[in-house]
């Protein structure tokens, strides 16, 4: 029993980094309507930029708020040049994903051209080996501060969204573009508002996943996967969707790493997105998805 | 001018007698190459006709079908282990690569299912999602891979008195040229139409009596013997596979390579694998800018010139044909 909640405390702490990237996700599924494929590498960048600011002996939080930084600007300036442009012109589907992959490879050689393609480690104040013991479950230090950055970013997006004039000007952009222009609403700037909060999100992510894993310039895809498995599995339009999908997600992992087999813990998440794209393609709490071929 | 009068014109392969003489020079080029070529280059163009086949599937598939997938890499990985076991096993070259092609093309058909009910994104989202998981399997299943020491594969035996590699050449040539001929045939037939229908407006082609089920699958089952068959061809040229050349960075090489080469078109299709191929030889140097120029291409292509390099090849033929007017 006890390996049993081991193995639960583990799934959560992981399934709530994957929550930031499926967030993040979701938000700009929601508002724009663009799957954006360069999510993770969005966070990579970010990442290696705290790596490099940390090396030249600032401050962890000062590295922290310029990977944020740099992430937000980032998404925000992919937003406004390439992508408003393209869909002011009406891009198509295959056109937006192209448009992001091609961001997607070129942030990749960004990285490996300035930073170098070998792994290095993040220097990171939060060790994984000081552990405390709850009733048998051991908890790490950093799984503990991962739980605890999912639930701080979810819940700061639950607030921007829900609680704030903005949120409401996101929520009303999202629900009808048209009818939130002729409101008054800047949804240029509402956008690209959502597309800076789902980058940092997804920075947070990686400055997290950072130090269990080594820093390389694909680190983020596998995370970057799961986290749209997750935001599949909960419903691509739902954010509650994304929090429960992830969690579910990282808990389904770690049972199946504990109690099957270790080597199929990460080909897991495809197998959740195939079943659920066919039984239920809108998701677990998602709504709207209404047209069958 | 260039008016075509009739469907058997329209089907013509080269309407022009300059464009008649353009081809048969390219041919004629194309199979003297060994003679006037240094060898690494009639590699590389064994390379580029190799991925031509690759290519043209997925812009079937992608081009002129409208279903995006991203499960490139999981076919290219299927078709050459295949191939690497038949060709273990004893299997004659051209048998390898039909079981190689046949077996791609029944997993093809698999995948294709939640194609007939998942549209636009989450298909991209699923193709992705089975692309990862066989890179998987084949990572972590030691039977199918060979381990970490991988598949060796015996070359090509040496034909009429040819060295291995042009040997090689000559092969591929032949098998580029024939899946050209059969893709533009497949692409001016029935099913072709049947392709671009679905593409543009599914629910008015299945109307119009286009079996919606049976060619999406079709579509899926046709570019994944395609790819199936340039991994088998790969694994061939490599003589030796492990899973990981099989990665997501392939599957998206050939995407970049349908869409910078020309989005529905098989002229495009061998463009974008010459430029696949291309760009990481003349960047020997400075590989860390292969991705910036592949997602810059990308990205200059839709916003510029939304057919590619064929787009450009249209456009500089017109403007050739009506000089000194425009």
């Amino acid at each position: 029993m006890t390996s049993f909640f081991q193995y639960v405390f583990t799934g959560l702490s992981a399934g709530s980094l994957y929550m930031l990237v499926a967030l993040g996700i979701v938000l700009i599924y929601r508002s724009t309507r663009v799957l954006n494929f360069a999510h993770g590498d969005i966070a990579t960048v970010a990442t290696f930029v705290a790596f490099s600011a940390l090396s030249h002996k600032y401050s962890f939080l000062a590295a922290f708020g310029a990977s944020l930084a740099v992430g937000a600007a980032v998404g925000v300036a992919f937003y406004l040049s390439v992508l408003a442009r393209a869909q002011r012109e009406g891009a198509n589907l295959l056109g937006m994903v192209i448009l992001t992959l091609g961001l997607a490879l070129i942030i990749q050689g960004v990285v490996i051209w300035y930073w170098g393609a070998d792994p290095v480690s993040l220097p990171f104040p939060i060790s994984d080996t000081r552990t405390y013991t709850v009733g048998g479950v051991v908890i790490s230090q950093l799984s503990l501060a991962s739980l605890g950055a999912g639930i701080l970013g979810s819940l700061l997006l639950y607030l921007l969204v829900q609680k704030t004039r903005l949120g409401l000007a996101m929520r009303a952009t999202s629900e009808n573009l048209m009818a939130a222009q002729t409101l008054g609403i800047p949804t240029r700037l509402v956008l690209s508002v959502s597309w800076g909060a789902a980058s940092a999100l997804g920075v947070v992510a990686g400055i997290f996943l950072a130090p269990a894993l080594l820093l390389d310039p694909f680190f983020m895809l596998d995370p970057f996967l799961k986290g749209f498995a997750a935001a599949v599995l909960g419903g691509l339009n739902s954010l509650p969707g994304a929090v429960v999908g992830a969690l579910v997600l990282g808990v389904a992992e770690s049972l199946t790493g504990g109690y099957l087999a270790i080597h199929f813990k990460n080909t897991l998440a495809f197998g959740i997105i195939i079943v659920v794209l066919l039984v239920r393609p809108e998701g677990l709490l998602g709504k709207e998805f209404k047209e069958r071929v | 001018m260039d008016l075509i009068e009739s469907y058997r014109e329209d089907l013509r392969f080269a309407r022009r007698p300059i464009a008649r003489v353009l081809l048969a020079l390219l041919v004629a080029g194309l199979v003297a190459l060994p003679w006037f070529a240094p060898d690494h280059l009639v590699f590389l163009a064994t390379l580029v006709a190799l991925y031509s086949i690759g290519v043209m599937g997925q812009n079937l598939l992608i081009g002129y079908t409208g279903q995006i997938s991203f499960a490139q890499a999981a076919f290219l990985a299927i078709g050459a282990f295949t191939f690497g076991h038949l060709r273990i096993w004893g299997l004659p070259f051209p048998l390898a690569l039909a079981g190689a092609g046949a077996l791609a093309a029944l997993v093809g058909v698999l995948v294709g299912f939640p194609s007939l009910r998942l549209k636009g994104p989450y298909l991209a989202i699923a193709t992705l999602g089975f692309g990862v998981a066989v890179y998987q399997v084949f990572v972590n299943f030691e039977a199918l891979s060979g381990g970490r020491t991988g598949l060796a594969i015996a070359k090509l035996k040496p034909m009429f008195g040819l060295s291995a590699a042009h040997t090689q050449y000559y092969v591929y040539l032949l098998l580029v040229t024939a899946f050209t001929l059969v893709t533009y045939n497949l692409v001016s037939s029935y099913v072709g139409r049947a392709f671009v229908a679905i593409r543009d407006a599914d629910l008015a082609a299945e109307v119009n009596g286009v079996n919606l089920t049976r060619y999406k699958l079709l579509a899926f089952a046709v570019s994944s013997f395609y790819t199936g068959v340039h991994g088998a061809l790969y694994a061939q040229v490599l003589g030796h596979i492990d899973p990981q050349i099989f990665n997501l960075l392939e599957s998206l090489t050939l995407f970049v390579a349908v869409v910078v080469g020309g989005i529905a078109s098989i002229e495009g299709s061998i463009l974008g694998a010459l430029f696949v191929i291309a760009v990481p030889k003349l960047l020997a140097d400075y590989r860390e800018l292969v991705p910036i120029i592949y997602g810059l291409g990308i990205l200059l292509v839709l916003m510029f010139e939304p057919l590619g390099l064929y787009g450009g090849w249209l456009k500089t033929r017109l403007y050739f044909r009506n000089w000194p007017f425009r």
